[in-house]
């Protein structure tokens, strides 16, 4: 078991990429704490025999509040994965402010949010793993993503910085940059569009949230110790 | 609370912190060029000091508290005690 006995908090992590790797590394013998909105789904994931807390990642005085409560329950936190994410489409005459400030409220400052708190947490042990999940959209960009894509390259920006920051205190810091993955969250794009970016993917599928989740669990076990400040693509081949 | 604790409270929470002897910790110990601390240890001391004496510390203050010294003159002053 990779993970054996690690606190792992994955934000978002009730559905989509991840629920996947809430489970694998649940799978992997981490004690995984499931920080999401969705109420209902966190019932479901407890039933699985992992912990879930209800978290809004937008405000800083939830997650302090939360992460607290993690430590007390769990003593610290070795990892933490910033997965909670959301989309607003629309070409940016037609993006209203409420579209662009939510996606940057949760993606963006989300990831700053819980960051810096788990950060402080993780100083005190001299020992932590963060791994943000950014999109190939923060690095090619997209038509009709320009909130989505600002904040996905905000967060690379974010991972780059901490991991210079933090390598001192042997946090390590980490982004996965995913393709097109089959969640909710792409299920909604007309089927032209899917059938138009099939094309342009060299290994011709889709990629499975647990194509996602096999990555972040290399990135929080210790056979990466000696990566940091990298963004990985798992997308298929499409950005070469 | 006497003069003496609070002095051995800094020294012990500076202890803790930098992984130094409390030999090394004299008043005129500097922070950075006499007990090793980097950038990050002087952010993570001055949250050790909020905590242990429960006050905040503005990033100002904090800036000018370099050595062991003024660290302990300065929280003599804000608790109020001498």
């Amino acid at each position: 078991m990779l993970l054996k006995d690690k606190v792992s908090v994955i934000t978002g992590g009730a559905q989509g990429i991840g629920r996947a790797i809430a489970e694998l590394f649940h799978k992997e013998g981490a004690k995984v704490c499931v920080c999401d909105v969705d109420e209902e789904k966190l019932k479901e994931v407890e039933k699985e025999g992992m912990k879930g807390y209800k978290l809004d990642v937008r405000k800083l005085e939830e997650v302090e509040k939360v992460f607290n409560e993690i430590v007390k329950d769990f003593d610290g936190i070795d990892v933490l994965v910033n997965n909670a994410g959301i989309t607003r489409d629309n070409l940016i005459i037609r993006m209203s402010e409420e579209e662009w400030d939510l996606v940057i409220d949760i993606n963006l400052k989300g990831v700053f949010n819980c960051s810096k708190v788990a950060s402080k947490i993780m100083m005190k042990k001299r020992s932590g793993v963060i791994i943000n999940i950014s999109s190939i959209i923060g690095q090619i960009g997209n038509p009709g993503q320009v909130n989505y894509s600002a904040s996905k390259a905000g967060v690379i920006g974010i991972t780059k910085t901490l991991a210079k920051e933090l390598a001192g205190r042997n946090i390590r810091v980490n982004a996965i940059a995913p393709g097109f993955i089959k969640t909710r969250m792409t299920d909604v794009l007309p089927e032209d569009v899917k059938n138009r970016m099939l094309e342009n993917i060299p290994l011709k599928r889709f990629g499975e949230p647990s194509d996602v989740a096999e990555l972040v669990l290399f990135l929080a076990s210790d056979k990466s110790s000696y990566i940091t400040g990298q963004v990985i693509r798992v997308d298929g081949g499409m950005v070469i | 609370m006497t003069e003496q604790s609070i002095e051995e409270r800094v020294k012990k929470v500076i202890c803790d912190q930098l992984g130094v002897e409390s030999s090394q910790v004299t008043p005129d110990a500097h922070f950075v060029n006499d007990l090793g601390a980097d950038s990050l240890d002087q952010v993570e001391l001055v949250m050790a000091f909020e905590e242990e004496f429960g006050l905040e510390i503005s990033d100002e203050e904090a800036q000018k508290l370099d050595t062991v010294g003024k660290v302990i003159e300065y929280i003599k002053a804000r608790t109020g005690e001498s």
